[in-house]
């Protein structure tokens, strides 16, 4: 009876299907493997893999963004800097995609310490100001070299991930939750194994009382830049290898706002924020090219609107409705609860106070 | 060629002054960054467009109308939408991000994406250090200038100037000095539209008009912004025409110049500002808390 399938199934009990954000997320993800059994819809499955792609990129822009409040507004660099790296490899040295999307990553993350390194003497607005400059600064760089980088067209003819459109889905699937995984575990402010997450949020919140603390935030700082551009990487090859093509559209400056885009609306500083906000963002966008000279116009006025009546963004706005935290222990509960799960305190106050 | 990239640099230099003035006026006092401020500039070119070539109005009475629509959209903007959600930093970035593809699309569904030109205000050319410039050039340069110097009296002599100089300094005492904070950043943002209305207005009859026509000037001013440091007016001119020249320079020398021009500038920024990180005349504060 108390054998580790049951304990395991009691922990997840305990902290997946009691946490309402949690159980929701647990089992959107799980839908999301039922997909291809759904429908064998090439074009839906392409939008799918699109947003597992973009979910993975808009996640690591949180992850800089969001957490550490370093404002990237040029977070195509990292996505392009892979998309082209691993292009580049595939076609000159016939590299697998096993092989390109990896080294793109970590071309990503020294582009990310590149940019990264600007933000250990700027600070604020100066800084978001300057990482804009970045992708338009490789646009003229490969627009300087078409010989080798395409110019214009970019590269085309890169080897795809598989023959199968739904292995490429499952593919992208596995990546985007196993990287969400480990980006939500890394910006995890309660976490007792990782202390990126904690610090993270000091350096946002105040870096100078971070410093006083004793925390070295310059390498925190470059730590956020190298993690987000990692994942940022995968999201690029990934891309790359998927469409077949890296062109200097990876780098245009409405690419690097769209993260922030989903971000904003999903909710900021939360990882699953900006993964809810690309799963409804970017399907309504592809559903909008029914009406293509109206899509763009519907879409900034959707945006518009979400940020005039929910500024803190979709998840945390529904999060604070269907989760209270206990005020005694901090344990987060559903809000239909009257007492904590754990230490049975009343987690409301009753009476002419509630 | 010389003469040719001087004279070019120092146009395009004063009108990305004049745009980049007006961004930071907005941000230094409202703290707002308004990315949809060169929109405003794509606004005003396009209602050059639609009075001076579609109606068929004179130069001046199409320039007004240009100004004053575009400054009313920016203030009605301004109030519905921006005023709400000021205190969210991010939030006004995508918003205001979110405006400017609005206007885009709108200007799109209106006039198509094809190339237009507005026709020129005055005709003719004079010849000046040997190059030929036309009239129009020069006008364009002359009433940046004007409206260069305009804003620095209306900011430096006037009462409304100084109350908003007062609230870029410090909000709360400003307040407590019994000047009325909402008001002078609604005041500022429609000075500020309305600097975007002018080098928009200016420039119609000489570049060509697109909806997309505000992207490039936008990456070009924030980047102005920055090298200039943040607020400060002087910092913003000067690094308008350091970016421009770059741009002329690369434009008129490099094989690919059109194409890389603004890579070049960047480029140039972020050297100054890996040497200076608070820009050429921002004031550093070491450890300010932002």
């Amino acid at each position: 009876m108390e054998g580790h399938a049951w304990r395991l199934y009691k922990s997840f009990q305990g902290e997946i299907l009691a946490i309402p954000g949690r159980a929701i997320a647990f089992f959107f993800l799980l839908s999301l493997f039922f997909v291809p059994l759904v429908t064998g819809n090439p074009y839906v499955l392409r939008i799918f893999i699109f947003a597992n792609i973009f979910a993975i990129y808009a996640a690591s822009w949180d992850l800089l963004s969001g957490f550490t409040g370093q404002m990237n507004l040029g977070h195509a660099t990292f996505f392009g800097v892979a998309a082209y790296t691993a292009a580049l490899l595939n076609l000159n040295l016939g590299l697998p995609p096993e092989a390109t999307i990896p080294i793109g990553a970590l071309v990503a993350v020294l582009a990310g310490l590149i940019v990264g390194i600007p933000a250990l003497r700027l600070r604020g607005h100066y800084l978001a100001l300057v990482t804009l400059a970045f992708p338009i600064i490789l646009t003229g760089i490969v627009f300087a070299f078409p010989d080798f980088t395409g110019g214009e067209l970019g590269l085309y003819g890169i080897s795809p991930l598989s023959d199968s459109r739904v292995c490429v889905y499952y593919l992208s699937l596995v990546v985007m939750i196993a990287s969400a995984l480990i980006m939500w575990k890394l910006t995890d402010a309660k976490s007792t194994f990782v202390r990126t997450g904690l610090i993270f949020h000091a350096i946002r919140e105040d870096e100078i009382t971070a410093r006083a603390s004793g925390i070295n935030t310059t390498k925190y700082k470059l730590l956020a830049f190298s993690i987000s551009g990692f994942f940022a990487g995968v999201a690029g090859g990934l891309s790359a290898h998927f469409i077949g093509i890296a062109g200097p559209s990876n780098f245009a400056l409405l690419f690097s706002f769209q993260p922030i885009i989903w971000t904003i609306f999903g909710g900021i500083a939360t990882i699953y924020g900006p993964i809810t906000g690309v799963y409804i963002l970017f399907p309504l966008m592809e559903s909008l090219r029914v009406v293509p000279e109206l899509r763009m116009l519907i879409f900034a006025l959707i945006v518009i609107f979400v940020l005039l009546f929910m500024p803190e963004g979709l998840t945390t706005r529904l999060r604070d409705k269907i989760e209270i935290e206990c005020p005694r222990c901090k344990l987060t509960n559903i809000a239909t609860r009257r007492y904590c799960r754990a230490c049975n305190a009343p987690l409301r106050l009753e009476g002419r106070y509630s | 060629m010389f003469e040719a990239i001087l004279i070019n640099g120092a146009m395009l230099g004063g009108i990305y002054a004049l745009l980049a003035l007006g961004f930071s006026l907005i941000f230094g006092v409202a703290k707002i960054i308004n990315l949809a401020h060169t929109a405003f500039y794509m606004l005003a070119a396009y209602a050059i467009f639609t009075s001076a070539h579609l109606l068929g109005l004179s130069a001046i009475p199409s320039i007004a109308l240009s100004v004053v629509l575009t400054t009313l959209i920016g203030i009605g903007t301004y109030k519905l939408f921006i005023e709400r959600v000021r205190e969210h930093e991010t939030t006004v970035l995508i918003l205001t991000l979110a405006l400017a593809l609005v206007f885009q699309e709108c200007m799109l569904l209106a006039f198509g994406g094809h190339f237009l030109g507005a026709p020129s205000f005055v005709s003719g050319y004079v010849e000046l250090l040997g190059v030929r410039v036309s009239n129009q050039h020069l006008l364009t340069f002359g009433v940046v200038l004007a409206s260069l110097f305009g804003i620095w009296v209306l900011l430096s002599k006037s009462k409304l100037g100084i109350a908003i100089r007062a609230v870029a300094q410090d909000r709360e005492i400003a307040n407590l000095m019994g000047i009325n904070v909402g008001r002078m950043c609604l005041m500022t943002m429609a000075i500020a539209v309305a600097m975007a209305a002018i080098s928009g207005a200016m420039v119609a009859p000489i570049f060509v008009l697109e909806p997309r026509m505000w992207m490039y000037p936008l990456i070009m001013i924030l980047a102005v912004v920055v090298l200039g440091g943040l607020g400060s007016i002087k910092g913003s001119v000067a690094a308008a025409f350091i970016l421009a020249y770059t741009e002329t320079l690369v434009v008129f020398l490099v094989p690919v110049g059109s194409f890389i021009k603004g890579a070049v500038a960047l480029a140039v920024m972020v050297a100054v500002l890996l040497i200076r990180p608070e820009g050429l005349f921002g004031v550093a504060f070491e450890e300010e808390r932002l």
